[in-house]
């Protein structure tokens, strides 16, 4: 029989069956347990085979990450913190750091804000599906073909030759430019152009999120507002935006943690010269290209630290939220 | 159905990798001498073995590989399995480490291969290859670049000569009167740059490895300003970035280079590499001078184009008498992971004159063996006798460099170009990196 055939069989009725048989034996290796014992052990026995794949493929790297970012490359000298205090006295760990936090910052408020605008805006019109599915289609691309078209927009020729990037071109009609947009350092002009793409991007996600919650907000309050006079500003900074707080920060921990993570756009686009590097591509470098596999470790280490308190409190949000439910 | 195929491939080679890497037992040498019988005529009987190999080869090149390994397939019985990639820095700093290695693969550069030899991973070749044959055969400059330590561990199978000035002929024909001094050429160039728009093109941009061509620009004047020494010391470590010299070839650099580019040194930072020399052929010209390796004539508005009526290239001028031989080249190195008998005739087989002259002959490609001339054209003649001829030849110093200083050699050449550095401060920092970098 075909190999492919096998494959298939295997994944359609083998892993089913394997399922069936752990919940099964789980349940003759309960037997053994006093019965009232029994609701307490079935529940680990039943996230065991999860809590292993966690373990396997999450915690263990996670601690050898921690581990190799106090050796040296090869991983046979323990060097203390030198991989953490080469990243503080590097100048361009620290460039990354600054992008970084304009990452965090910008990416955040301009998703957010456009989602919001976005989101209010088209509950109003009558082709908002329309709307929020050509809004939310960037976010179906992947981040390095984003990267590419991205790529050919802001493409530079010198003046007076034919501008073939799309922003140049169109500039160019009002006898402006060109502008070499990805090669501008000052006022971080470039790092703004990347965070303008995964804008594009991320913005319909915001914009799906936040108009979800719209659609949850009882119209018989925004009705009584309005019957009480209220205009349409006032009903929504008065009633709409607080309601939709929670949703904000939930969108606005996401975007954070999507900004700290940035990678594929600046390594597709500018592979972080110019000073557009962040703390992920540095880290890919140091690791892929450079073979220093204590101090990528200890950038690792360094991005992690920044994203576990931020998650924490997503949860901790998350928790709330299902409380008041 | 092919496409299914294609899905697998990448798991497939990994699973090749694993099995070549549990094949032969690591750390067992057998690198004693005991070769086995008729070893150098490279006709024993392997049928059935298999050699895995990955290179930066893909496409055409790739083809031109599967050609020059074709016989001898045919002749031992066994398969090579190849993977070309261009991503070999990455898998290779990736192996070294974890042992999924191939038997036979091409290294980013001698730098790297004295890494792999620290790190125990490569294979000595003196007992595999016939020493004395391969010395003699081979340019010596290229025998030396892959010794560590007076030990044979890389080979040369196909070579490159870089620092060639490509120029239209149309716009003016240097032939039979090509520039012989830099002065010659600022001076030459500018008086018959007639309708073009700068002197240069230039243009360094290449995904992650962006600045290269640029790091070629500094590597050339300084070999022919300060000669091989100095060039071989900065590459080690030995002079600093902050010596007279090195700033001088900088400065040449930005002065006689980037300041007379077609587009100012944005343009050579947003320009893709391949694309660079395009302008030459544009009506008006942008640029009457174009500074790249040989294997430009495969790509951008290069290819379809005649060479010799279309496009011709000259030699990289001389600053001084003293080193007008010199020669930056590059070259496939080659190197053996595991010593296992198929992958020891395969390498015996590969630096020969006879495997050689078939990729040569293919075009693309100069051949390191001197016996190997088969060459489809002109101006790889030229750049053959260039090879041959060369009184010192040097590597790729950014490939010879620590990898840490390579990558911020090529990020302070962008930001240079782009004009957001000085040349005191790009030198100053990458000192700073140098100081961080040899000292491991």
């Amino acid at each position: 029989m075909d190999e492919r055939v096998i494959t298939a069989i295997i994944a359609v009725v083998g892993v089913p069956a394997v399922l069936v048989a752990y919940i099964w034996g789980t349940e003759q290796a309960l037997r053994v347990v006093p019965e009232k014992m029994k609701p307490r052990i079935r529940p680990w026995l039943w996230m065991l085979p999860a809590l292993a794949f966690l373990g396997l493929f999450l915690l263990y790297p996670m601690i050898g990450t921690i581990i190799a970012s106090f050796q040296n490359t090869l991983g046979t000298v323990w060097v203390g913190l030198e991989n953490y205090e080469w990243f503080l006295g590097s100048n361009d760990a620290l460039s990354a750091l600054k992008n970084n936090v304009l990452w965090l910052i910008f990416l955040t408020l301009f998703t957010v804000g456009f989602g919001l605008l976005i989101a209010v805006f088209v509950d109003r019109v009558r082709y908002e599906s329309v709307a929020k599915s050509l809004i939310f289609l960037p976010l179906a691309i992947s981040m390095v073909a984003a990267g590419v078209i991205w790529l050919y927009m802001y493409q530079y020729k010198p003046p007076g030759a034919v501008q073939t990037g799309t922003l140049n071109a169109a500039i160019g009609v009002f006898g402006l430019g060109p502008i070499p947009w990805l090669q501008v350092e000052d006022f971080s002009v470039n790092t703004f152009m990347l965070i303008i793409v995964m804008t594009w991007m991320w913005t319909g996600f915001g914009m799906v999120i936040i108009s979800a919650a719209l659609k949850g907000i009882n119209p018989e309050l925004l009705e009584a507002a309005r019957v009480d006079g209220a205009n349409e500003w006032q009903v929504f900074k008065g009633i709409i935006f607080p309601l939709l707080v929670p949703t904000l920060v939930v969108v606005g921990t996401t975007m954070v943690i999507t900004a700290l993570k940035a990678f594929d756009i600046v390594f597709t686009m500018t592979s972080g010269n110019l000073n557009t590097d962040v703390i992920a591509n540095l880290m890919y470098k140091e690791m892929f290209r450079v073979g220093e596999f204590g101090r990528a470790s200890a950038i690792a280490v360094v991005l992690l630290v920044a994203i576990v308190p931020i998650m924490f409190f997503n949860i901790g949000r998350f928790r709330a939220q299902e409380a008041v439910r | 159905m092919r496409s299914t195929y294609r899905f697998l491939a990448p798991l497939m080679v990994l699973g090749l990798l694993l099995a070549a890497c549990t094949a032969a037992t690591p750390g067992a040498s057998t690198a004693d001498g005991s070769q086995e019988p008729g070893a150098s005529q490279g006709e024993e009987d392997l049928t059935g073995a298999e050699v895995t190999v990955i290179g930066t080869w893909t496409d055409a090149e790739q083809e031109s590989f599967l050609a020059m390994v074709a016989p001898w397939e045919e002749q031992t019985g066994a398969t090579v399995k190849y993977q070309g990639t261009r991503s070999i820095n990455d898998i290779l700093a990736a192996g070294i480490p974890t042992g999924v290695l191939p038997d036979l693969a091409g290294l980013p550069g001698p730098g790297q291969m004295a890494e792999y030899v620290a790190a125990g991973a490569l294979k000595p070749l003196d007992d595999v290859l016939d020493i004395e044959t391969y010395v003699e055969e081979t340019s010596p400059g290229l025998v030396a670049l892959g010794q560590v330590d007076g030990v044979t561990y890389g080979t040369f199978i196909k070579s490159a000569v870089k620092g060639l000035i490509w120029y239209n002929p149309t716009l003016h024909d240097y032939a039979g009167s090509e520039p012989a001094t830099w002065d010659d050429l600022i001076a030459e160039g500018e008086a018959n740059q007639g309708d073009a728009e700068g002197l240069w093109c230039l243009g360094i941009e290449s995904g992650d490895a962006s600045g290269w061509p640029a790091t070629d620009w500094i590597e050339e004047i300084l070999l022919h300003q300060a000669g091989p020494d100095v060039y071989n010391q900065w590459w080690a470590g030995e002079v600093a970035w902050t010596d007279p010299a090195i700033q001088t070839a900088f400065e040449t650099f930005m002065n006689d280079v980037v300041a007379n580019t077609y587009g100012g040194g944005t343009t050579a930072v947003a320009t893709k590499f391949d694309l660079a020399g395009d302008p030459l052929f544009a009506s008006p010209p942008g640029c009457a001078l174009f500074h790249q390796a040989s294997f430009i004539t495969g790509l951008g508005a290069f290819v379809g184009k005649t060479a010799g009526t279309d496009y011709n290239a000259f030699p990289f001028p001389a600053f001084n008498d003293e080193f007008a031989t010199a020669v930056e080249g590059a070259g496939d190195l080659f190197g053996m992971f595991h010593d296992t008998p198929a992958a020891k005739s395969l390498m015996r087989y590969l630096v020969t004159a006879d495997a050689q002259d078939i990729w040569v002959a293919r075009g693309g490609a100069l051949s390191a063996n001197k016996n190997a001339t088969s060459y489809p054209d002109d101006i790889s003649t030229l750049m053959g006798g260039m090879i041959t001829g060369a009184e010192q030849f040097v590597f790729d110093a950014s490939d010879q460099m620590p990898t840490a200083m390579g990558a911020a050699f090529l990020s302070h050449l962008v930001s240079l170009t782009a004009g957001s550095e000085t040349v005191e401060e790009a030198l100053a920092e990458l000192q700073t990196v140098a100081d961080d970098a040899y000292s491991e």
